[in-house]
């Protein structure tokens, strides 16, 4: 079983609902946070790191004294990535895709490739939930292939849970693909309900069921609900806004941990989960 | 020309809100909406568009099959495994670098531009708006977001209009990386959580890295005053400047089903007073007054 929780919006409750559900499932689950910019799951299981692996991508080095200036890497490179000025040939390692269009198409095979650091995965152990993350180094922009390192330990048999970037563009897809379910955690106001429409189209195009889970509940209106309706998309949880949640939240607590009374909340919200994959 | 950019690191800290109310305060600024893939701003602000122009991104891979001989060379080349087995490119792994459009030996490939979004110019009750919205799934909004940016500057070029307030995506990466660049300073609008602590942290050290100043605000600081205080230490540690802390306040839920900013909602309460002073606060700092 393969979840990825998921909101459009950012501070909906992303971690909370991911952490308080691997935590109340207990063994067997294995957290993958994949918000590799922000990744927070950590500050609320406080896993024993075991292992850092340092990520890098593949980057063009060229070797000036093999290039004879033919400019087809140039050509070649949609990122701009590449220059050449007169004799000088000029690399942007931070704009690189890491494509390869440059090695394939230097004729004098001047070109080889080195690293540059995305950032790293670090794995470990909270209790017995394996725990998983990537850390995007700050100040580099791509992070998908450091997203799809931290999937690789993605174990089909087990249940594994994905803590998904909020938005709608190419790392949330990263983060969303090939997952049995997506559970989106949104709020009941305006922007809660705006940014839910856009993830909710974003998982319409990769085609993964959904449910929705409505955090701090009471507050806002009633429109997340009438749209919920409308796009058949089940409300597997509400949690309405609590003063004590928040608080708890905000020492980097779990809810389940301060509040056992929402163990058996999030083992249902499983339950039910697993009947709509069961049925799909 | 100044442009004040609102990060959070975190999601939900309340910069969307915060920035709607202190376009409201200062009454001559350009908004800018820099949150290009899920944008919120406008739910305030309800902009009348003036102007709606296409964003072209890159192209996307298209095999054509009349002329695809099956040679294979585009799925070894492709690094992004969006190739498959029957040469068909898969539009969302198509990262759009070309290697396979170029190196094809039957040039069967097609590599049509593609619209991947709108940006628009727009006025609002507090004056003009940029802003975009990028289409779902899709790549480029470091691109986006920059383009945004731009047209905004050119825009308050044009209207003599001399300051710029930009409402920036969350995280620290593609789209915020673009979002601070020539900025004049950033202000993160932070929570006292523990995750709040966390992403201001990673926030400043972006700022560090592009070596934007920045100016930190405690959002719902009554939540966890204890949190709050941490925020402060590691804020002045960093020699940076701490603005200070708003409560907790229900108001901007209810003002923004209204569509209404907080001031709008209830201009004589304590919560929009405090809102006024905090922006003459980032007003008369010096992170917004030196020329860099």
């Amino acid at each position: 079983m393969i979840i990825s929780v998921a909101s459009g919006k950012g501070g909906t409750g992303k971690t909370t609902i991911a952490t308080n559900l691997a935590f109340s499932l207990g063994k067997g689950v294995k957290v993958l946070d994949c918000d590799v910019e922000e990744p927070n799951a950590h500050l609320f299981l406080h896993p024993q790191i075991e292992k850092t692996e340092s990520i890098s991508t593949p980057i063009p080095v060229i070797d000036e004294d093999k290039c004879t200036y033919c400019n087809k890497c140039v050509e070649i490179c949609r990122y701009n990535s590449i220059a050449i000025i007169g004799k000088t040939i000029l690399t942007f390692p931070e704009l690189c895709h890491s494509c390869g269009g440059c090695m394939a198409v230097c004729p004098e095979d001047a070109i080889t490739e080195t690293g540059r650091e995305l950032g790293v995965v670090e794995l470990g152990k909270s209790g017995n939930i394996d725990f998983i993350h990537g850390k995007l180094r700050v100040g580099e922009a791509m992070s998908p292939p450091l997203i799809n390192e931290v999937r690789s330990y993605i174990e089909p048999d087990s249940i594994n849970i994905i803590d998904a970037p909020p938005g709608t563009s190419c790392p949330v897809i990263a983060a969303m693909k090939n997952t049995d379910f997506v559970l989106m955690v949104t709020e009941p106001t305006p922007f809660g309900l705006h940014d839910l429409q856009l993830a909710v189209e974003a998982v319409k195009l990769i085609d993964i069921p959904c449910g929705l889970v409505i955090n701090r509940s009471d507050i806002g209106n009633n429109d997340v609900r009438a749209y919920a309706d409308k796009e058949n998309l089940p409300i597997l949880l509400e949690i309405p806004f609590d003063r004590k949640i928040a608080e708890v939240y905000s020492k980097g607590y779990l809810i389940v941990e301060k509040m056992p009374e929402y163990k058996e909340k999030f083992l249902e919200l499983y339950n039910s989960i697993e009947n709509i994959v069961g049925k799909a | 020309m100044k442009e004040l950019v609102i990060l959070s690191g975190k999601g939900g800290t309340g910069k969307t809100s915060l920035t709607a109310a202190f376009a409201a305060v200062s009454k001559k600024s350009i908004l800018c909406d820099a949150d290009v893939d899920a944008a919120d701003l406008h739910l305030l602000m309800s902009p009348t568009i003036k102007q709606k122009t296409d964003f072209k991104g890159g192209g996307l891979a298209n095999i054509n099959p009349e002329k695809c001989t099956e040679c294979g060379q585009c799925i070894e080349l492709c690094r992004f495994d969006a190739i498959s087995d029957d040469f068909v490119v898969d539009k969302i792994d198509c990262e759009g670098c070309g290697v396979c459009v170029d190196l094809c030996p039957e040039q069967a490939i097609d590599f049509p531009i593609q619209t991947c979004g709108e940006w628009y110019i727009s006025d609002t009750r507090f004056g003009p708006m940029v802003h975009a919205r990028l289409g779902i799934a899709e790549e480029n909004s470091g691109k986006l977001v920059a383009l945004v940016r731009q047209e905004a500057r050119k825009f308050a070029e044009e209207q003599n209009i001399d300051l710029i307030l930009t409402d920036g995506p969350p995280g620290v990466g593609c789209p915020v990386i673009a979002s601070i660049g020539g900025a004049t300073a950033l202000l993160i609008v932070t929570e006292p959580t523990v995750s709040g602590i966390h992403d201001m942290t990673r926030a400043l050290e972006l700022a560090e890295f592009f070596k934007v100043p920045a100016m930190v605000l405690v959002n719902k600081y009554d939540l966890n005053p204890d949190q709050t205080d941490a925020i402060e230490k590691v804020v002045t540690s960093k020699n940076l400047t701490f603005l200070g802390k708003i409560p907790f306040n229900p108001a901007f839920t209810k003002a923004m089903v209204q569509a209404k900013t907080i001031l709008e909602y209830d201009e004589k309460s304590d919560i929009s007073r405090e809102v006024k002073e905090m922006w003459n606060k980032i007003m008369a700092s010096s992170e917004m007054n030196t020329d860099n």
